[in-house]
C-alpha cells in the first residue's frame, strides 16, 4: 500500500483539571490514506472529537496541554511545527466540518461572504475570480441555484443545505484531508444519506482522505474503509471495515453493534451496554471497559491491557485480554453476546 | 375489535399567512392536511416522516397542545375537541408527552422530586408530601434510577438518565397514552437501546399505548405495531410494520426505508452519482 498521507503515532492529549492532568486522548495511532475513509467510532465522551481537535491543534490551551506523540503529514510533525506553518495547513490542507452546521456558520454574514473569505485567505483570489470560485464550490455540492443561494444568510437554508455549505467551504481549497465530525448526526435519515453520498463523491473526484467521526455503526458500514473504535480515550479495536464487521472482537464493538435497532428483527429486548462512559477523571483501573463488560475476568481488573491481534491477522488490533490466547479467554469468548 | 383508545379523522392544522397593514389572510400553510388514524389500547403507532412533514404538529394536535383547524379526535369515545375544562383536566392526566431533548424539558431549578411529583398533587392523586415522595420513589425505581435521585437537579444526570426522568414524569400519573416525540433520537446508540427497552417494558407492565414519533425507521420497526407515514402534512401510507417493510407502496416510503443505515459493509449499494442528483433537488428545496 502507498505511504499514508497522515501517520498518527501515540497521540496523547492531556487536560489540566485543577492540579491534576488527565489523558483524554491516550496513545492513539492510525494511518490515513489518500482517497480512503477512516472512521473513528465510539459513544459520546470517548475522546473522538478531542482526538480530531488535537490533530488540528485547535484545542484551547489551557485547559489542554500540548499533545505529545507524532502526527506526520508530508514528513512534518504537525504537533511541533510553528503556529504560522500550522495556520497555512489548517483549513487549506486539512479541513474540518462539524456536527452542527448552524453553529459553525456566522449568522450575520451571507454564505457567499463566508466562502469568499476562504477564497481570499487561502487561495489568494480576488474580485470576480473569487466569486466565480465560490459559486462553483456551491454548485459542486449540488446546491440548487447557487447564484441566488450565494446571497442567502445561514438561517434561510435548511439543515441539510447548511451542511452542504460547510462541505463546500471545507473542500474549496481541495484539502488532502477532511475531518468530518459527526457530519450527519443533526440531520434527518434521508438527508443523512445524501450528505454521506456527497462526501463520498467529492472524495472520489478529488482523492481526499476522510477522517469520519461517528457513533453510528450503520454509517461506518456504509462509508468507511478502516475503523478505529475508541473507548475512554483509547483505541480498543483497529481493522479494515470488512474484516471488522466479519470478526467484531472487542466486547465494546460488539455491544455498539448489537445495540442498533436495525439489527433486530424481533421484539426481544435490545442488547444494551450497561452503564455509561466514565468521565476521564474516573477511568477504572485495568481495562477501562471492564465494569461494563459481560466477559470481565480477573486479569481485566488491574494493569494496562496490551494490543493483541485477532486470528493472527496483523492488521486487526484489539485491546482486550480475551485475545491473549489463553484457555480461560477462549472459553469466555465462546459465549455469544447476542 | 373493541373501540380504539384514540380515533382521529381528517385532522387539519392550518396556519394563516397574513399580509399587508390590515393583516388580511392571503393563504394557509398546511402543516397537517387530513390525517386519520386509530390507536387501540396497548398499541404502538409510529408516525414517521422527515423534518417539516408535520409529525410533531400531529403529536401536539392530538393532545390539544395545538388546536386543530378541522377534524375530529376521539379519546376513549369522547370528542377531545369539545371537552370542557373539567374533562380536559382529566384528559391531561390520561395522556402525556415525552420530548426529544430531555434537558430542555426539565426545569433546571426544580429537583427531580418536584418535577415528577408536581402533577401528582395537581391532579389530586396524592394528598400529602409523604405520599408524593413515596410515589416518586416508586416511579424512579420503575425507570431504573435510584430513589435518592429525587433530591438532585437535572444537570446532575446524563442525557440517558434525564430521558428516564422525563419518562418517569409521564408515567407517574398512570396515563393510558404517551406521545413520544423523537424521545430516543438525541441519544447515543447504547443509551438509545436502554431507553427503547424501558419504553417496551413499561408498555407491557402498565398497559400503555404510545404514539411514537420518529424520523428513524429502524426505531419504528423495532417498537411499533402500525405506522403512519407523513409527507408535507399529508398521510401517504399507513400499514402494519411488517407490511410496510415487506411491501412499501409509496415512493416516499421506499426512500425512507432505503435510507436506514445498513448493518454490514457487504450490503453497500453500488455507488451512483445519477441517483443522488435526482434525489436531492426535490429534497432540499423547502416549499
Amino acid at each position: 500500500m502507498a505511504d499514508p498521507i497522515l501517520r498518527v503515532r501515540d497521540l496523547t492529549t492531556r487536560l489540566q483539571i485543577g492540579n491534576q492532568s488527565v489523558a483524554v486522548v491516550d496513545g492513539l495511532s492510525f494511518d490515513l490514506h489518500a482517497g480512503k475513509t477512516l472512521a473513528l467510532v465510539g459513544e459520546s465522551g470517548c475522546g473522538k472529537t478531542l482526538a480530531a481537535l488535537s490533530l488540528m491543534r485547535i484545542l484551547p490551551q489551557p485547559p489542554a496541554l500540548p499533545s505529545t506523540g507524532e502526527v506526520l503529514y508530508k514528513n512534518r510533525n504537525l504537533l511541533t511545527v510553528s503556529e504560522k506553518e500550522m495556520r497555512a495547513i489548517r483549513g487549506a490542507r486539512i479541513a474540518m466540518i462539524f456536527q452542527d452546521p448552524s453553529s459553525s456558520l456566522n449568522p450575520v454574514y451571507t454564505i457567499g461572504n463566508q466562502l469568499l473569505e476562504i477564497a481570499e485567505l487561502h487561495l489568494g483570489l480576488t474580485g470576480d475570480e473569487a466569486v466565480e470560485h465560490a459559486m462553483q464550490a456551491l454548485a459542486d455540492v449540488h446546491i440548487v441555484s447557487p447564484r441566488t443561494r450565494f446571497f442567502d444568510y445561514p438561517h434561510q437554508l435548511s439543515g441539510g443545505m447548511r451542511q452542504r455549505v460547510m462541505i463546500a467551504m471545507a473542500l474549496m481549497c481541495e484539502p488532502d484531508i477532511l475531518i468530518a465530525d459527526e457530519p450527519t448526526t443533526a440531520l434527518d435519515v434521508t438527508t443523512q444519506s445524501q450528505i454521506l453520498d456527497l462526501i463520498k463523491s467529492m472524495q472520489k473526484s478529488k482523492g481526499t482522505a476522510v477522517l469520519l467521526i461517528t457513533h453510528n455503526m450503520g454509517i461506518v458500514a456504509e462509508t468507511a474503509d478502516e475503523v478505529v473504535v475508541m473507548y475512554a480515550a483509547q483505541a480498543v479495536e483497529y481493522d479494515t471495515v470488512y474484516n471488522l464487521f466479519d470478526h467484531m472482537s472487542h466486547p465494546y464493538t460488539q455491544g455498539l453493534f448489537a445495540a442498533m435497532p436495525s439489527n433486530h428483527r424481533t421484539k426481544e429486548p435490545l442488547y444494551s451496554i450497561k452503564g455509561s462512559v466514565p468521565s476521564p477523571m474516573m477511568f477504572p483501573k485495568g481495562c477501562r471497559f471492564h465494569p461494563r463488560c459481560p466477559y470481565a475476568m480477573e486479569k481485566c481488573r488491574s494493569g494496562a491491557v496490551p494490543d493483541f491481534t485477532v486470528n493472527k491477522d496483523e492488521h486487526h488490533h484489539v485491546k482486550c485480554w480475551l485475545y491473549d490466547g489463553s484457555e480461560e479467554s477462549a472459553q469466555k469468548r465462546s459465549v455469544k453476546l447476542i | 375489535m373493541n373501540q380504539p383508545l384514540m380515533k382521529a379523522r381528517g385532522v387539519k392544522v392550518y396556519y394563516p399567512i397574513v399580509s399587508g397593514v390590515l393583516r388580511h389572510v392571503v393563504g394557509h400553510i398546511k402543516a397537517l392536511d387530513g390525517v386519520d388514524f386509530d390507536l387501540s389500547s396497548g398499541e404502538v403507532l409510529g408516525i414517521v416522516g422527515e423534518t417539516g412533514s408535520g409529525k410533531t404538529t400531529l403529536g401536539r394536535a392530538v393532545l390539544r397542545l395545538i388546536e386543530p383547524t378541522e377534524g375530529t379526535i376521539d379519546f376513549d369515545g369522547r370528542n377531545l375537541l369539545k371537552m370542557d375544562k373539567e374533562e380536559l383536566k382529566h384528559f391531561r392526566k390520561e395522556a402525556q408527552i415525552v420530548f426529544q431533548d430531555p434537558f430542555a424539558s426539565l426545569n433546571p431549578r426544580k429537583t427531580i422530586r418536584e418535577s415528577i411529583g408536581e402533577g401528582l398533587l395537581y391532579h389530586g392523586l396524592v394528598k400529602t408530601r409523604a405520599e408524593q415522595t413515596e410515589r416518586v420513589a416508586h416511579v424512579l425505581e420503575q425507570v431504573g434510577l435510584p430513589a435518592d435521585a429525587m433530591l438532585r437537579y437535572p444537570h446532575q444526570f446524563s442525557g440517558g438518565q434525564q430521558q428516564r426522568i422525563c419518562i418517569g414524569r409521564a408515567v407517574v400519573l398512570n396515563p393510558r397514552l404517551i406521545v413520544c416525540d423523537e424521545a430516543a433520537s438525541a441519544l447515543d446508540v447504547s443509551v438509545q437501546a436502554q431507553i427503547l427497552n424501558l419504553l417496551q417494558e413499561l408498555k407491557q407492565k402498565l398497559g400503555l399505548s404510545y404514539l411514537f414519533i420518529s424520523h428513524d425507521l429502524s426505531l419504528v420497526r423495532y417498537l411499533c405495531d402500525r405506522v403512519v407515514v407523513l409527507h408535507l402534512g399529508k398521510m401517504v401510507e399507513t400499514a402494519t410494520v411488517e407490511e410496510l417493510f415487506r411491501n412499501p407502496q409509496d415512493p416516499y416510503t421506499k426512500k425512507l426505508i432505503s435510507s436506514i443505515p445498513i448493518s454490514h459493509p457487504n450490503q453497500r449499494r453500488k455507488y451512483a452519482t445519477m441517483d443522488m442528483d435526482n434525489g436531492q433537488a426535490t429534497m432540499d428545496e423547502q416549499p
